[in-house]
């Protein structure tokens, strides 16, 4: 299929929730320039995987791989540092804050006179960085300086992939993106996506609709019970065939010989 | 101009270009900030002067702000609590007992002021570590550790003045901590000082605003901001440089340094939260705790931190009180100085809902405070006025909050 090396890899994982076996040794893998689409049922261990790849779970076993070498990954800022970002379901903006202190939310810029927490923060920069960032990915607030309370949900989302993939990220994750938006609203975050892919970025998307799935996606994993059951080239599969295999029942399908 | 600069500038509403635009946006979106309180200042000014025309003397209002700047000065920490959407109760406790403290350490154990004062305000911060240490492990709501901190510091004040409940300050360096009175000459110094620095730091950002190509603000609102906070300085300035004696000889003029340390720590605390990281993760904080958490910031230590500097604040109060005083007594801290230093944050616009809120709202809602007090001493009436009024106003203050926030609400969707 690909010879390439994956840019993020996870091999055999598994993950167990007291009597719930949220992962069964699940392999996964990203490529740079490719958008993956993760899909399943509810409970199908799509958001424990994400979380897995993001640090914000550990699992009990298997390994993590960043481009070909192992990586061990404690903790959320563990993942950021290798350059893998997560937009969480719930997106994790401050209502309160503008969109240039959101963009910026741990990693301000700022000047350094003694310990970190007396930073004179450097706004001016970071406004010019966040307008840039913005204009690049053709998201469309009214002021950088609005605060996020007074934005859409759309934009809200947008706000966040800005977020993620401004910190020179080699992969991204997203969470059902266009779960809580409107049609339009979807439509910006799906041209969002596909624009981080022409940027050379891995991109892994969680998303209960096939039609945006098939719109966006190069691959598409299909987990069912805490297992990857199938996986599919986006271009030579069809919506049956990947509702036949995320709910388990139907005609029996090799596709591309890629059943994981 | 540029196309990216000229872009960004046709598709907003530039911040704060315009007079009437940066208002009608602020309604829209329910972020009125001073506004209301300001209005509500004037109002109060303007009554208080019609019924008693000493109320805007400079006697008066020189003693309307040495009154306020103990209160506001816990207030100022209060308004960090509410910042991160917690609540202390025990500023005022804490207040009381690190004044005696200090009051028993210069007094009968003979330390030297400098001292005494610093182990003072030590204490409040000591308090605040295990406060906010309580809360933020143990997962104890902030409302009940402070209370118990309330009753349990209270207890303590009693028990450290001893038998006598009253310690006499006798120190002078104690005592001239609130009622000294700055030079005339070196209030005009600080006060042109401080407006210099402020016009320079407005103009350095608006040039580098200019210079990365952003949306700048234009120059007459720049000028209209330099020149309203220079209005009110220099003004305050002024006031306090006329001689408040009545019989002129000996002339009794200048800032009274309790006003003065009031101004500095606003001063201080306004620029941390504003300007500088530490300040940044507070209303990270209040805003939103897990998003806080997933970008990485401490959030224990900030809410740590800021309960510490909570306490600290208060204790500078309660030190402050006590020397405009002369006395540190078992009634110190208590009474309405909680109640007080809370609704002063809260009229002053800071949101009770966390996350929302300036240090600036310590004075202005310690002036409202203390401008009814004030006006209702001079009119004679009975407490009981006072405090249904100041009531009303809190009420009043609380209710802008929370319809302001539900128009947020609704804006979202
Ligand atoms: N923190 C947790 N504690 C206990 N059980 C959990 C936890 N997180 C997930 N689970 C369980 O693990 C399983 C997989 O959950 P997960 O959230 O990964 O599913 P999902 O595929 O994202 O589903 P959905 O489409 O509903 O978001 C579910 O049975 C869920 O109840
Ligand atoms: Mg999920």
């Amino acid at each position: 299929m690909q010879d390439r090396t994956p840019v993020l890899q996870l091999r055999q994982i598994s993950k167990r929730f007291g009597a719930v076996q949220a992962l069964s040794d699940v392999d996964f893998e990203v490529y740079s320039d490719e958008v993956v689409a993760l899909v399943g049922d509810n409970g199908a261990g799509k958001s424990t995987l994400v979380k897995t790849i993001a640090g914000a779970y550990r699992p009990d076993s298997g390994d993590y791989i960043f481009n070909g070498q192992r990586a061990w990954i404690s903790k959320p800022s563990d993942a950021t540092a290798l350059g893998v970002e997560t937009v969480y379901q719930d997106l994790a903006l401050c209502d309160n804050l503008d969109v240039v202190s959101n963009l910026f939310l741990g990693r301000e810029d700022g000047t350094r006179f003694g310990p970190a927490f007396a930073d004179v923060l450097d706004e001016v920069e970071m406004e010019r960085r966040a307008t840039t960032v913005l204009k690049e990915l053709h998201v469309r607030i009214p002021s950088v300086r609005t605060q996020i309370a007074n934005l859409s949900g759309g934009q809200r989302q947008s706000v966040a992939v800005a977020r993620a993939v401004m910190w020179n990220s080699k992969v991204v994750l997203l969470d059902e993106p266009t779960a809580a938006l409107g049609v339009e609203q979807t439509q910006q975050v799906k041209e969002l996506i596909k624009r981080l892919r022409s940027r050379g970025l891995g991109v892994v998307v969680i998303s209960h609709n096939l039609a945006d799935v098939f719109e966006v996606s190069d691959r598409i994993i299909v987990m069912r019970l805490g297992r990857r059951v199938a996986t599919f080239e986006t271009a030579n599969t069809t919506s049956t065939e990947v509702i036949a295999a995320i709910t388990g029942v139907g005609p029996q399908h090799r596709p591309n010989g890629a059943n994981a | 101009m540029n196309q990216l600069s000229s872009q960004t500038q046709s598709n907003l509403v530039p911040d704060g270009s315009s007079l009437m635009g940066t208002l009608r946006q602020r309604v829209r979106q329910g972020n009125l900030g001073p506004l209301p309180v300001l209005i509500g200042l004037a109002l109060i000014a303007i009554v208080f002067q019609l019924l008693n025309d000493t109320f805007l003397t400079p006697v008066n209002l020189t003693n309307l702000m040495k009154q306020i700047a103990a209160t506001g000065t816990i207030s100022v920490g209060v308004v960090l609590v509410l910042l991160l959407g917690e609540v202390d109760l025990s500023v005022g406790a804490v207040s009381g007992f690190s004044a005696a403290i200090m009051a028993v350490l210069s007094v009968n154990a003979h330390w030297p002021a400098l001292l005494a004062i610093a182990a003072g305000i030590v204490v409040g911060g000591l308090i605040g570590l295990l406060q906010g240490f309580w809360i933020a492990t143990f997962r104890v709501p902030s409302f009940v550790v402070s209370l118990a901190g309330l009753l349990a510091w209270q207890g303590a004040l009693l028990r450290v003045l001893g038998t006598t409940g009253t310690v006499n300050l006798t120190d002078p360096l104690i005592t001239n901590l609130a009622n000294a009175l700055l030079p005339v000459w070196l209030g005009w110094v600080l006060g042109l000082g401080t407006v210099g620095l402020y016009a320079l730091l407005l103009l350095r950002e608006h040039q580098r605003r200019r210079s990365a190509e952003l949306p700048t603000a234009s120059v007459l609102m720049l000028g209209l901001r330099i020149g309203l906070v220079a209005l009110a300085t220099l003004l305050m300035i002024g006031l306090m440089s006329i001689n408040r004696n009545p019989n002129v000889e000996p002339a009794i003029r200048g800032v009274p340094m309790a006003v003065v340390i009031f101004a500095v720590l606003l001063i201080v605390f306004d620029y941390v939260t504003q300007r500088m990281r530490f300040g940044r993760y507070v209303f990270a904080v209040g805003g939103n705790i897990e998003a806080a958490r997933r970008a990485g910031i401490n959030v224990t230590g900030i809410r740590i931190s800021v309960f510490m500097l909570a306490s600290a604040l208060a204790a500078c109060g309660g030190i402050l009180a006590g020397s405009r005083l002369y006395a540190v007594n078992q009634s110190s801290g208590s009474g309405d100085v909680l109640l007080n230093a809370i609704a002063a944050a809260v009229i002053g616009g800071t949101s009770l809902f966390g996350g929302r809120g300036r240090i600036w709202s310590a004075l202005l809602g310690a002036l409202v405070i203390g401008s009814i007090a004030n006006g209702m001493d001079l009119l004679a009436l009975p407490s009981s006025i006072k405090f249904m009024v100041t009531g009303a106003v809190l009420l009043a203050a609380v209710t802008i909050d929370a319809v302001t926030r539900s128009r947020r609400e609704t804006n979202t969707r």
